[in-house]
């Protein structure tokens, strides 16, 4: 039989606010345990919540990036079960009414484009940490520690329908969210540290059948490879599961990097029964359309617009512009490269950004931010292919000896250095071609009794002796008037 | 030592402040003789936490305040909060075993604001544990006792304050009111106690119960004493997102009740013989119901026949889901206390268990131990009413009951009348025990107290009579509508310059 595999991806982004989604303590990742919990993150008797605002406005940021309805009124209820590292025994969330409603996300899976729409985007805080283990207690004894320096930092679960087919479109969209959140800069995108997470909701059903089958939610997936990973697993799990007869029962289950597989958490049967209901500690969010007004002129311009300019005003294919507003860094660097050449080459610019300069980066697994080749270096390359300096194989050379340093990176230093100089000179280039000529009568003949391919040897021997570095393009010319 | 405080001698915070400032006493003096009263009437139970030490220092720092001329307007003056206050100093434990050693980091802005204003506190006042209850019964350190008859209850949960108001350990106290507990202790311990609209006075640092229906305010022996302290209670404050920055485009701060109350004032004395001409009370026939003791319907009645002398009009009105109040009421507060109290798990501070096997019995357990039966009743309706199957038949049904007693409310007031009065408790307050045995008894006899807390209207207690049988003190309570606290104080003060049920003393009935 063949399988679909059905994916719907909740994703929990950590917002890019100095102090907490209910408290003034900072979010600064890395500090010592619970030196930034106040009485707000501790649950302290008679400690309340206040809504921070920056949090509210990175969530409208998201909304309007996404094309999503930003709710005028949303409601944060209280999600209660007991835990240690949740202070308050219960998560304050949205529920039923969340800020971020619907919106969009489009993405390149190989070269197919491909759109998700969201179900929603809500607000919520985060816990604390147990710390489990390699911590004991005050008299040496093994403990459990908890550590609040977490507890109340904002988020933003984004909420995706079931919509994606594969664990490459489920990664591919994951990738799409990520460049988003790190485009607006509500989020730092850092996965290590949490900032970014993903749970996976993966069922399976026969292809065709319209029905959904029973789905198993993946947690603790913090990078895109386990992301693949995982649910490439889990899929096979479900698969061979119910062709062996059995039946996937709905259930969280854990991803284990270590050893490639998910393991089960809890089933429905032992699911918390949450009570939600409105936290009558906040009033109902409202969101005036001036406040969206002034979060929307405040924004940097959206992948989406960015994507379409590239195509309009410099002519890049659907693919390319949209690979090339994958991240803003990315982004910002190409345009960068494209402003400094002629009208009309942003094809070449997008050629060199998205072909070499991204393979050594990934190579060297460095950002692009980092890059040793800035954007007026790279610039001043494609500038000497496009003014026919050297050619597009020479320059290739030329940029690897730009990455490693090689005369301070100047590209015009190199080709000197190297003597890589295209010969662009008719008088020379036709010098060359005469002697070839004189010396290879016999190919003429083969060429003038209509045999393409002695053109081609011709030209093969006129770039041998000018030792590569003939204009390719003049060669063929001045050869094709002598030959008359 | 002298068992009778200094300031026993005054007739109010206003006399007391003048004889402070003119220097005819210290504060150091008046809080001593208060703390030696406060001890000596240690029988009342009404004080759970004294620290003579931090009492006396205060006083000292307001003696110098004093000297020199910079002192707040309740400089010197002796009040104690209720224990849902946290305060720096004193140990902070809603009066409950799962707080018994809990010591707050930070004060309440209620006790920030009054200690601003130069209050000095004596300490903390008995209440029921997390302030659920009406008689004080329900306190894990014991009942406070009725100074009117140390078998009675003072009511509750504000029984500390009233208690201690009422035998003149203080000028002034501080309570909460989540559905009547300002109001009832306030009642049946013959003193006047005010609860504000919802919003006007800040949460923060009060020990939640039901949040959205939570609000301070004070116990004193008269409606002017509640001006003082009322007034600089209240204002917006940006750590409690409930509270309110605007009421009807006035800014939400001190000042504002007591300007509407002196221009209240300013309004009767134009009609001298007739005061309160124009004014039209609401009587709701649903308060004068068969629950309502002979003797309290009577004392209310007398009352009523006062203001009408007064120039005031009776209208008959109609609070149609009174009675519906009671399940609406005991469905919201249980809900949103089930989940407020999920803090007190024994973690981070507070009553832990000795013994356990794993996580989930020293939460259990830890609860278990540190909550007393009311608590834990309540937890347990209130986690019911939001569970899953229950919830929509429940907690979202009484949230529709609610809004239709809002608009009952606001159909009077829209229509009828300017101000509601009726009866506080259906009875003088019972002995201490009585209604061990059915806790629902107690439940039903918020009756009178819970609507308004529903709607989250200002309401009053104001001392009008005693009863028949014992004689002990019954209460007029006296509604108004949003932000119509300072008025309400201006006709309830109108009616105690005609009356002296509220000079009345325990021992000179």
């Amino acid at each position: 039989m063949e399988w679909e595999i059905v994916i719907g991806l909740e994703t929990h982004a950590q917002l890019s606010t100095e102090s907490k989604i209910f408290s003034d303590s900072s979010t600064r990742f890395g500090a010592a345990p619970n030196t930034q919990a106040n009485e707000v993150d501790m649950a302290l008797p008679g400690s309340l919540p206040v809504l921070n605002k920056g949090a509210v406005e990175r969530a409208i940021q998201f909304g309007l990036a996404v094309g999503a309805h930003i709710a005028p009124r949303s409601i944060f209820a209280r999600k209660n079960y007991f835990y240690p590292d949740l202070p308050k025994n219960y998560q304050i969330s949205q529920f039923e009414i969340p800020v971020v409603q619907g919106g969009t996300i489009s993405f390149f899976v190989g070269d197919q484009e491909k759109t998700v729409n969201l179900t929603r985007a809500h607000l919520e805080e985060d816990a604390g940490k147990s710390l489990h283990e390699d911590f004991t207690g005050p008299r040496g004894e093994s403990s459990t520690g908890i550590d609040l320096n977490r507890a109340g930092t904002p988020l933003l679960e984004i909420v995706s329908e079931p919509e994606m087919r594969s664990a490459a479109e489920a990664v591919a969209y994951a990738r799409a969210l990520h460049g988003l959140v790190v485009w607006l800069g509500i989020c730092d995108g850092n996965m290590q540290e949490g900032s970014f997470r993903c749970d996976a909701n993966v069922s399976v059903r026969p292809k065709g059948q319209a029905e959904l089958g029973t789905r198993s939610e993946i947690k603790n997936v913090n990078s895109f490879r386990f992301l693949e990973r995982a649910i490439l697993y889990e899929a096979r799990r479900q698969i061979e599961l119910i062709e062996d007869g059995g039946k996937v029962v709905q259930e969280t289950r854990l991803y284990d990097s270590d050893r490639d597989e998910t393991r089960s958490m809890r089933s429905k049967e032992d699911a918390h029964d949450y009570r939600y209901f409105p936290d009558p500690d906040l009033p109902p969010l409202i969101i005036a359309p001036d406040w969206i007004q002034r979060v929307r002129d405040a924004m940097p311009e959206l992948p989406a617009a960015r994507r379409a300019r590239f195509e309009t005003e410099l002519g890049l294919s659907g693919y390319d512009a949209a690979q090339l507003t994958m991240a803003r860094a990315g982004s910002d660097y190409f345009e960068q490269v494209a402003a400094l050449l002629p009208e009309g080459q942003a094809k070449l610019a997008a050629n060199w950004v998205l072909g070499e300069l991204s393979a050594a980066l990934n190579r060297d697994e460095i950002d692009i931010g980092e890059s040793p080749v800035r954007p007026a270096a790279l610039a001043a390359l494609i500038a000497r292919i496009i003014d026919g300096t050297i050619s597009n194989k020479m320059a290739r050379d030329v940029f690897t000896a730009m990455w490693t340093g090689e005369s301070n990176g100047d590209p015009d230093a190199i080709i000197e250095a190297r003597g890589l100089k295209q010969i662009s000179d008719s008088v020379a280039i036709g010098a060359m071609i005469d002697e070839v000529l004189a010396a290879n009568p016999a190919i003429i003949e083969e060429f003038r009794a209509g045999k393409q391919k002695a053109f081609n040897s011709l030209v093969g021997q006129v770039m041998k002796a000018a030792k590569g570095k003939a204009n390719p393009q003049q060669v063929n010319d001045l050869l094709k008037e002598k030959l008359g | 030592m002298s068992s009778t405080p200094l300031h026993t001698q005054f007739d109010g915070i206003a006399s007391l402040r003048k004889a402070l400032q003119a220097r005819e006493l210290s504060a150091r003096d008046l809080a001593s003789s208060a703390l030696d009263a406060a001890v000596a009437r240690d029988d009342l139970n009404a004080f759970l936490h004294i620290d003579r030490e931090l009492t006396l220092t205060q006083a000292d720092a307001v003696d110098k305040q004093l000297s020199d001329g910079l002192a707040g307007a309740l400089a010197g003056i002796p009040i104690a909060h209720k224990d849902v206050f946290v305060t720096e100093g004193w140990r902070s434990t809603a009066a409950s075993k799962m707080l018994e050693h809990y010591t707050s980091p930070f004060d309440a802005t209620v006790v920030a604001r009054l200690k601003q204003a130069g209050a000095v506190s004596l300490g903390k006042l008995n209440c029921d544990e997390f302030a659920m209850g009406s008689g004080n019964e329900n306190s894990a350190f014991g009942p406070t006792r009725n100074p009117w008859d140390p078998t009675a209850v003072p009511g509750g949960s504000s029984g500390g304050s009233a208690a201690a108001v009422a035998a003149g350990l203080i000028m002034a106290a501080t309570g909460t009111d989540t559905g009547g507990s300002v109001r009832q202790p306030a009642a049946l311990c013959g003193v006047s106690g005010i609860k504000p609209t919802y919003g006007t006075v800040s949460r923060f640092g009060m020990i939640a119960y039901g949040s959205s229906l939570d609000q301070a305010g004070p116990i004193a022996r008269h409606a002017r004493d509640l001006v003082e302290l009322l007034d600089p209670m209240s204002g917006f404050d940006p750590r409690d997102s409930t509270s309110l920055e605007h009421c009807d485009g006035v800014p939400n701060a001190p000042g504002r009740i007591r300007a509407d109350f002196e221009a209240a004032l300013a309004g009767q004395q134009s009609a001298d013989s007739q005061p309160l001409k124009g004014l039209r009370i609401g009587v709701p026939a649903e308060f004068f119901n068969g629950a309502l003791a002979p003797d309290v319907a009577a004392a209310v009645e007398s009352a009523l026949q006062t203001f009408e002398s007064l120039g005031a009009v009776r209208v008959s009105i109609s609070l149609p889901r009174t009675e519906l109040s009671i399940p609406t009421y005991y469905v919201i507060a249980p809900a949103e206390a089930s989940s407020n109290l999920s803090r007190y798990d024994g973690v981070r501070y507070g009553h832990r268990a000795a013994q356990y096997r794993d996580l989930a019995e020293m939460t259990s357990r830890s609860r278990t131990e540190g909550f007393g039966a009311e608590v834990l009743r309540r937890i347990m309706v209130g986690t019911y009413v939001l569970s899953h199957g229950y919830y929509d038949a429940y907690y979202l049904q009484a949230q529709r009951v609610r809004r239709m007693i809002v608009n009952d409310f606001q159909q009077a007031f829209s229509s009828h009348c300017d101000v509601i009065m009726g009866p506080v408790t259906p009875s003088v307050a019972k002995h201490i025990g009585d209604n061990r045995e059915d806790p629902a008894a107690d439940w039903l006899a918020d009756v009178y107290t819970l609507g308004v807390s529903l709607a989250g209207l200002p309401a009053m207690s104001i001392p009008c009579g005693f009863g028949a049988e014992r004689r002990l003190p019954i209460g007029l309570q006296i509604i108004g509508n949003y932000f119509g606290e300072g008025r309400l104080l201006a006709v309830a003060d109108r009616y105690q310059q005609a009356t002296d049920w509220h000079q009345r003393k325990p021992e000179q009935r």
